[in-house]
């Protein structure tokens, strides 16, 4: 094909594909005007073109399979989520919330937040490793679990022995969440466990959870483990901490030795709320 | 600008994938690699600007890796079991006669020509979104899609060019790799 060709075929693909303005279609047709190879070939290419365009047509209109709905709306809303990041600005930052005033005032740091100080860099890499566990199983379509919701009591009972501490997996059916199962993950102070569940639209959140001090929970935090208390400690009490420096926004707190995130790609006071419901029933 | 919704770039992305694949199963595997990518990236989206060029985008880099990494599988000895491809090569569900050769025709362009057609036949895609979508510059896109087109038209007008494995014993093992260049 020397340069001339290349130049007239050009020229043909322009007008195949509709590229050209009015007056300018009119001049390149007058160009060809003489040349029957060339004419051919428009005549070819645009037939090819439509036949391209009719071969699996009626796919547009066929119903889209689910998996690839739920992974749409998986990831538009991540979408939706960093625009509003953008929007509040400064959102790139770990935010840190406090319920009651223990947190604000240094001098009167509540129990389970001197905890969290007291577990040194912990808890941002907890919260990093429970931001990065959900973004690489939630997309999942196969095999989001290891084992699955079916099998809840052999889940918990596995999880449970594993992480070195009875677990409760939380209800979130009146938010429209449903367990879907959960996995054993590797964590730097032992095992992790995450629990998933996802909602109607397919948005997933994931319960990250594990010691934060290495050991098992019960040789942790003596002082509060060897009374159980008889009721929730009041949640005014819990420092609740929210980042949104992984991969997807999480609030993070910790009791008894024992971290939890709650992570999704969910709005800040949605993730709150949900989070509150959770320490309550865990 | 486009702003619909990613649900409603779907099709385009189903269409073009299967254009692309002639397999309807490898075709929507590679739509769900699409989103799911778009999921683990959306941080690296620009926020308003055109979703469906990125999601081509995307679509065109994971299908470039796989198509690499069928290479090096094959190259490493790997066996493709050549009855399992065959009929899904052979029997497209596209339907009539004319369209299971246009279909066969497709799959044996070049990898490259063929995406370049396609996007542009299908998708209406400017010469300049093509490039970038594929990473090369606008005349080797225009020269992909002039040798594209006259080479699919020799190869649906000739259906006997010597290209054509039909003294072949195994003709789908031809077709694959062809498919994978």
């Amino acid at each position: 094909m020397d340069k001339n060709d290349d130049f007239l075929h050009d020229r043909i693909n322009a007008l195949v594909d509709g590229r050209l303005q009015p007056e300018d279609q009119a001049k390149a047709m007058a160009q060809l005007g003489g040349d029957a190879e060339a004419l051919d070939t428009l005549r070819a290419w645009q037939a090819q073109r439509e036949s391209l365009r009719a071969l699996h047509r009626p796919l547009l209109d066929e119903a889209i399979p689910e998996p690839l709905l739920a992974a749409a709306r998986r990831s538009q809303q991540g979408q939706q989520q960093v625009d509003q990041w953008w929007r509040w600005g400064g959102m790139a930052a770990a935010v840190t919330l406090a319920f009651g005033v223990g947190w604000l005032s240094n001098g009167q740091l509540s129990k389970t937040s001197a905890q969290l100080m007291a577990a040194g860099k912990a808890p941002q890499s907890f919260i990093h490793q429970a931001s990065l566990a959900h973004a690489v199983y939630s997309p999942e379509v196969r095999h989001p679990v290891e084992v699955t919701a079916a099998q809840q009591e052999h889940l918990v009972q596995w999880l449970s022995k594993r992480v070195g501490k009875p677990l409760k997996v939380p209800v979130l059916a009146g938010q429209g969440y449903e367990l879907v199962g959960g996995r054993l993950l590797p964590g730097e102070g032992g095992a992790r466990a995450q629990f998933m569940f996802q909602n109607q639209a397919g948005l997933r959140l994931t319960l990250y959870l594990g010691s934060v001090d290495g050991g098992p929970a019960k040789t942790g935090s003596a002082g509060t483990t060897a009374t159980p208390p008889a009721e929730k400690p009041n949640s005014q009490e819990t420092a609740f901490r929210y980042s949104a420096d992984g991969p997807v926004p999480s609030f993070y707190w910790v009791e008894q030795g024992f971290g939890y995130a709650l992570s999704g790609p969910v709005s800040k006071d949605e993730l709150m709320k949900l989070a509150q419901l959770v320490y309550q029933q865990l | 600008m486009n702003r619909l919704p990613m649900t409603d770039h779907i099709p385009s992305l189903r269409r073009y994938a299967r254009s692309l694949t002639g397999d309807a199963w490898m075709a929507d595997d590679l739509v769900q690699d699409t989103l799911e990518r778009a999921c683990s990236k959306w941080r690296l989206w620009a926020v308003g600007s055109d979703l469906r060029a990125w999601l081509f985008t995307l679509m065109h880099n994971v299908y470039v890796n796989q198509v690499r990494s069928a290479v090096r599988q094959s190259s490493a000895g790997i066996a493709v079991n050549v009855e399992d491809v065959e009929h899904e090569l052979l029997a497209p569900e596209a339907g009539d006669a004319q369209a299971m050769d246009l279909q066969r025709c497709l799959l044996r362009l070049p990898e490259d020509q063929r995406v370049v057609l396609l996007l542009v036949s299908l998708e209406d895609l400017s010469y300049e979104e093509v490039a970038k979508i594929t990473g090369v510059p606008v005349g080797t896109v225009m020269s992909r899609l002039s040798r594209a087109r006259s080479r699919l038209r020799e190869l649906l007008d000739n259906p006997a060019t010597p290209a054509l494995p039909a003294q072949a014993a195994s003709p789908a093992a031809n077709t694959v790799l062809r498919r994978m260049k």
